[in-house]
């Protein structure tokens, strides 16, 4: 029921060109920079916008996936949502202080220490699996899929996913808000 | 490109966004750096996905994205709650627990 293959339609309306997987090194370089840029630069509004270019790099590692439903979800709820939350966040939290918004880091060697050990383990992990087949074919639109499957067998967690952001969305609301 | 590239890459971005979440003592980039790590889940399960042929890795992609999204929402409004009794968020001031 879920298997990609299983799909009714077959088209290439959703299909993404094969020469666009060669972009994956440049999407991968990008990614790479301003992940390190988002945890090493002092200024935590430009840490923020790092973080922008970071969500939108992945997006396009996304796009190389055939997932474009999920590049544009990418897009508009991280990109889009989060960062502007993120950005109203620091100018509520930071401005008030009157003193710049600097972030300072601590601990930098034990971080980059623990960090290291804990990429080490992942990378011996993919080390000692047996190399995996190359990508198989896609059979028809992912997009169309991805929708049939959202109101078919995965109905009711999307209904469940709802009821969960309201009420994170309440929580948060009455959190933050005002004081009586 | 092998599936072995997209998973050291999220692994790469896993390791940045974990040394992000040790190092901030602010509690926003503390946060920005728990969202690096979930997008390196994010392309983990993508890649998975589609290496294997089975749409129910995207799916979770989704949900995941939805989930983090109201993670932001209820973490950040604790930062302003935090911020309006304490006047700051640097994490290593904020041992209200601390017994």
């Amino acid at each position: 029921m879920t298997s990609l293959r299983e799909s009714g339609t077959v088209s290439d309306a959703g299909k993404i060109p094969a020469h666009f997987y060669g972009w994956f090194w440049g999407l991968a370089a990008v990614l790479l920079a301003s992940s390190l840029a988002v945890v090493l630069t002092r200024n935590l509004f430009h840490s923020v916008l790092y973080l922008a270019v970071a969500l939108i790099a992945t997006g396009g590692v996304f796009l190389v996936l055939d997932a474009a439903f999920l590049f544009g979800v990418q897009l508009l709820l991280y990109a889009g949502g989060v960062v502007t939350i993120v950005v109203f966040a620091i100018m509520l939290t930071e401005r008030l202080v009157g003193q710049t918004i600097r972030s300072a880091s601590r601990y930098l060697v034990n971080g980059a220490v623990i960090s290291a050990a804990v990429f080490v383990g992942i990378i011996g992990f993919l080390v000692q699996a047996p190399p995996g087949g190359a990508r198989p074919p896609l059979a028809g639109d992912l997009t169309v899929a991805l929708g049939r499957a959202l109101v078919g067998p995965f109905a009711l967690v999307v209904e469940l996913l709802g009821v969960l952001l309201v009420i994170a969305l309440l929580g948060a609301l009455y959190f933050a808000r005002s004081e009586p | 490109m092998p599936l072995s590239a997209y998973l050291t890459l999220a692994a790469l971005v896993f390791a940045i966004g974990l040394f992000g979440v040790l190092t901030r003592r602010n509690a926003v980039g503390i946060l920005l750096g728990i969202e690096l790590m979930l997008n390196a889940v994010n392309i983990n399960l993508v890649a998975f996905a589609r290496f294997a042929g089975d749409l129910a890795g995207i799916i979770f992609t989704l949900f995941t994205i939805a989930i983090t999204v109201a993670e932001v929402a209820v973490g950040l409004a604790i930062v302003i709650v935090i911020f309006r009794v304490r006047r700051t968020v640097e994490a290593d001031h904020l041992d209200l627990l601390r017994g």
